[in-house]
């Protein structure tokens, strides 16, 4: 056997023992997957200050409107 | 000769195993599931603070956990830390290569790196009394085009030579190098457990890396370019790519599979960085055409925009406690919005 087809044996052996791990895994369906992520970025919604917007009072890149040293 | 045409049988028969099961599943996608959630607020966001300073394209940019301090990156050949309460400049790095592609924060905020066409990674400490080099990370045989800190000890790298890497910082050598990406490795993403991450790649895949064993333990397909941007989705079950084929995408970790695509006909320029908001709703996606869109994550709608770079948006970043989003540029300047 040449070098070139023995590691292209070797190389074709690692792909086919990587795709048959892959495709061992378990898959949940995208209905509940879809389900899940809505879920979760609902549930987080009210937290998320880009979303909701940063009032000005509580938004460290915004100036105060009055700065009293005094 | 046989045993090989026997090997590619089962390669074949395997690939279209797995595209069977993912069909299986898909018994909808993302945006028909989210039919009934209400639309995302239109969302206008204002250039709080526009950071100048560097001198040349900025490639990248990366957040404190603290949620004040970022770092940037130039091929100016400095490496800029920013406080972005005030806008002012804390410190600054001199490179020894200007050919800087990327740069990241230590969790601790102890330390930074950065590395780019040298092919090393860089690390800094950042609270000695005069910033000093603490390790150059050098197995590499490609470009580095990002780095993560898992601790001050760890670092994960992602190299055009196509693989991925786990680095102690102590002896200065790869503990695991991540092999399985056909094309330069682009971007990573640590998983919020930290023991998982995901790659992209110039083969247009994506894949998830178990961090401790080195295994991939799946492969995401659907982009047809380099995918230049990735990032999990809060919450550990997805994740979102960015790619030259001008689409982002949400693959579901557990669905094994794309659910949905962030595309717009009008658009036709590649993405080049993306960043999440907290609840991961937002999607804000920097684009060769200079601008950054914002997408509804669950509906797949754009709705809004970051206008107001005069070239490429070439990193975007939210901190942690999800109060704003940076993008910065190749017009050399960065712009913290909310």
């Amino acid at each position: 056997m040449s070098n070139n087809s023995a590691s292209g044996l070797v190389s074709l052996q690692k792909s086919v023992k990587q795709l048959r791990n892959e495709a061992g895994i378990r898959r949940i369906k995208v209905s509940q997957a879809a389900a899940d992520l809505k879920t979760f970025c609902l549930q987080n919604a009210h937290k998320d200050p880009l979303l909701m917007g940063v009032p000005s009072s509580d938004n460290p890149f915004r100036p105060p409107k009055s700065c009293a040293l005094f | 000769m046989g045993e090989i045409e026997q090997m590619k049988k089962e390669a074949e028969a395997l690939k279209t195993q797995i595209e069977a099961a993912r069909k299986a599943v898909h018994d909808t996608d993302m945006a028909s599931a989210a039919s009934g959630v209400a639309p995302a607020p239109r969302v206008q966001l204002k250039t709080r603070r526009t950071l100048k300073g560097h001198l040349a394209k900025i490639y990248a940019m990366h957040w404190s956990t603290d949620n004040r301090l970022m770092v940037s990156a130039s091929q100016d050949g400095k490496l800029l830390i920013w406080d972005s309460h005030s806008g002012n400049k804390v410190n600054a790095v001199p490179l020894k290569s200007s050919w800087v592609m990327t740069c990241a924060y230590a969790p601790s905020g102890n330390l930074v790196a950065s590395g780019g066409l040298d092919n090393m990674c860089t690390v800094y400490n950042l609270k000695t009394p005069v910033i000093k080099t603490v390790k150059e990370l050098d197995a590499h045989t490609g470009y580095l085009s990002c780095a993560r800190f898992l601790s001050d000890t760890e670092v994960l790298t992602a190299s055009g030579d196509t693989t991925c890497a786990l680095w102690d910082l102590e002896t200065g050598k790869q503990k695991t190098v991540f092999l399985n990406h056909v094309g330069d490795c682009m971007c990573l993403s640590l998983s919020p457990d930290m023991n998982s991450f995901v790659s992209g790649a110039c083969d247009s895949l994506a894949k998830l890396w178990d961090i401790r064993d080195g295994q991939c333990k799946q492969t995401f397909l659907g982009h047809t370019s380099d995918i230049n941007a990735i990032s999990f989705y809060p919450g550990g079950n997805a994740i979102i790519t960015g790619s030259d084929d001008c689409t982002c995408k949400m693959y579901d970790l557990r669905a094994d599979q794309e659910v949905i695509s962030y595309q717009d006909a009008a658009l036709n320029s590649g993405v080049t960085s993306l960043a999440l908001s907290m609840s991961g709703r937002l999607i804000f996606a920097g684009y060769d055409d200079f601008n950054c869109n914002i997408w509804d994550s669950l509906k797949g709608e754009k709705v809004g925009v970051l206008s107001g770079h005069d070239n490429r948006v070439s990193c975007t970043g939210v901190p942690p406690d999800g109060m704003c989003v940076c993008t910065g540029s190749w017009d050399s300047f960065l712009k913290i919005w909310n």
